[in-house]
């Protein structure tokens, strides 16, 4: 990250409260996304990702703490910034009971756009995405993953440089994600800037940059492979009647660093495949599974937190 | 160039999907239409007999046109609910547009949705013996459009803070039915008691139907000398209108710290 090259989004300091809500929904956010990136925001439901993206799309003002995106306040009067925003929300914002076609007019009209180059624009992207043959069909009667990509044109007739996706993949088969990940690979060689919030972890993995969020913080920032290479080594989790005294014999027994998340015995360990013979000698008997894994996005939740991602 | 691109197409584009839904939805076009009608036809036959000296069939027309203005343009505004609870609004709510856009575009489809479905309602007019001139006939238009266009504002801002639609409904029968009850259009402001008079002359209604009463029978007889007279109840439907709108603006433009206004 070079200092020189200005920032899609620059997020610093961001507090913010639900009125009458006790706890903070976020709590002192810090982050900057390039240009020409996707970005992922990772967490649990609840950890603030959706939140972060209210305030992002400046549907919501932050308590405290600033917001620029392409080096600019979002919140300044009249606007202006909105038309190089492109926001994809998780639930639906089609209308129904119009057309594809109908719903793509009228939201070319909210950002200003008419005529012929609006009907240039909404051909173009039709073509695209492959729904030419569904112009004059009811959005309401398109699959979830037509709809789906409706909804992303709706974001793109603007031609915006930043686009925000909140859970894009909620209610999509596999196919229709695939799909949709071909989508944002191809948004990104055109330029564009990604920031999407997912609970999924092969959606961070395709991510170029990840913030981690739980309970309203930041827990971890960087490349997946980088967050990942931090963990370093093996994971090995093990299941046991008793985790506790099974962690305290192999403490004592193999000196390994043993941790306990939802009753499974959890180590990090350089070289796992030799680990394994040392704990069958010592603790076979108790041992009711034993997992030998490579680190993942989840274990590098779990060593921030101290939680299992769920 | 600015202007047209963040007010004038945004408001358009609201407006017209406001009258293209409401006329691709059969039950709602219906369902504004006929109760008044057959409301009027119950309650005009069945009251008819008991006032003396004319026609309250003919009296009750002019308060059943407000009435389809009433229910449609407030019932037009229920759109807004769906609208927040079916996930359009947020589209709305994030692009660059000028609050006062927003306000316009709903309330003036809604308007149109409640003038038109009027305007059904007026073609019937002549063959129960409403005559108008032709300036009475502008005139009747006028008032017509401006109490639509001041009831939808009413509904709006009714609309904009609930995220139901019964918690609507239920204002609609405290507050909505009693302001049209009291307007002149079941029996006249003349012959009501001092307290009901008062609040008759306070409510902006008394002096839609008293206008849509001298402009539907403008060829029948004179009205002018009579108070208030037409151009006092075009300025209090403008007031309407002007009062309804800004509180309109205002409150969709509300955003403060912290304020979750998806």
């Amino acid at each position: 990250m070079t200092a020189s090259i200005p920032c899609a989004i620059a997020i610093e300091g961001i507090k913010f409260r639900y009125p009458k809500a006790k706890t903070l929904a976020l709590n002192n956010v810090n982050f900057s996304v390039n240009k020409g990136e996707i970005f992922g925001l990772l967490g649990p439901n609840g950890g603030g990702k959706s939140t972060l993206f209210k305030l992002l799309s400046t549907a919501v003002i932050p308590s405290e703490g600033t917001i620029r995106l392409n080096g600019k306040n979002p919140f300044m009067p009249n606007g202006g910034l909105r038309h190089e925003l492109g926001v994809i929300f998780q639930s639906p914002s089609l209308d129904s009971k119009l057309t594809v076609m109908e719903n793509l007019v009228y939201q070319s009209l909210l950002y200003g756009l008419t005529g012929s180059s609006m009907q240039q624009r909404i051909q173009e992207l039709l073509k695209r995405f492959k729904l030419l043959e569904k112009t004059n069909e009811y959005a309401g009667t398109l699959s979830g993953g037509l709809q789906r990509r409706v909804e992303i044109i709706k974001a793109l007739l603007h031609d915006p440089q930043i686009i925000l996706m909140d859970e894009p993949s909620t209610g999509l088969d596999p196919l229709a994600r695939i799909d949709l990940w071909n989508v944002i690979k191809e948004l990104k060689e055109s330029g564009k800037t990604i920031l999407l919030t997912t609970h999924l972890m092969e959606e961070a993995e395709r991510c170029d940059q990840l913030a981690i969020m739980h309970q309203g913080e930041l827990v971890a920032k960087g490349s997946p492979q980088t967050l990942k290479e931090e963990v370093g080594g093996d994971v090995l989790t093990l299941t046991a009647r008793e985790p506790e005294t099974l962690r305290q014999k192999i403490e004592s027994d193999l000196g390994l660093k043993v941790s306990i998340v939802d009753f499974a015995v959890r180590i990090e360990t350089q070289q796992g495949e030799s680990d394994i013979p040392r704990l069958m000698a010592v603790c076979g008997s108790e041992i009711l599974t034993l997992t030998l894994s490579k680190p993942t996005l989840e274990d590098v939740f779990i060593r921030r937190t101290g939680h299992k991602f769920s | 160039m600015k202007h047209n691109q963040e007010f004038f197409w945004p408001a358009y584009s609201l407006c017209k999907r406001e009258v293209v839904r409401f006329f691709r939805q059969r039950s709602r076009v219906i369902g504004a239409i006929v109760p008044p009608l057959v409301f009027w036809f119950l309650i005009g036959s069945g009251l008819g007999n008991s006032f003396r000296g004319s026609n309250y069939l003919i009296y009750l027309f002019p308060g059943t046109l407000v009435m389809i203005v009433l229910f449609t343009a407030i019932f037009s505004t229920i759109s807004i609910i769906e609208d927040r609870r079916e996930g359009f609004l947020q589209s709305v709510l994030v692009a660059p547009i000028a609050p006062a856009s927003v306000a316009l575009g709903k309330i003036l489809g809604g308007a149109m949705i409640a003038f038109l479905q009027s305007m059904i309602f007026v073609i019937i007019a002549p063959m129960l013996g409403a005559s108008f001139t032709f300036l009475g006939f502008v005139f009747l238009l006028a008032i017509l459009f401006l109490s639509a266009f001041g009831l939808t504002g009413l509904g709006f801002l009714i609309a904009w803070k609930m995220d139901s639609t019964q918690g609507f409904h239920s204002v609609m029968n405290l507050f909505l039915m009693p302001m049209w009850f009291l307007s002149g259009s079941l029996f006249p402001v003349e012959g009501a008691p001092m307290w009901l008079k008062c609040v008759m002359l306070f409510n902006p209604l008394t002096y839609s139907v008293t206008a849509v009463r001298m402009g539907l029978f403008s060829g029948n007889f004179i009205v002018l000398r009579s108070w208030p007279g037409p151009l006092f109840c075009l300025a209090v439907s403008l007031l309407f209108c002007a009062v309804t709108f800004s509180a309109a603006v205002l409150s969709c433009s509300k955003k403060t710290i912290g304020e979750n206004i998806l």
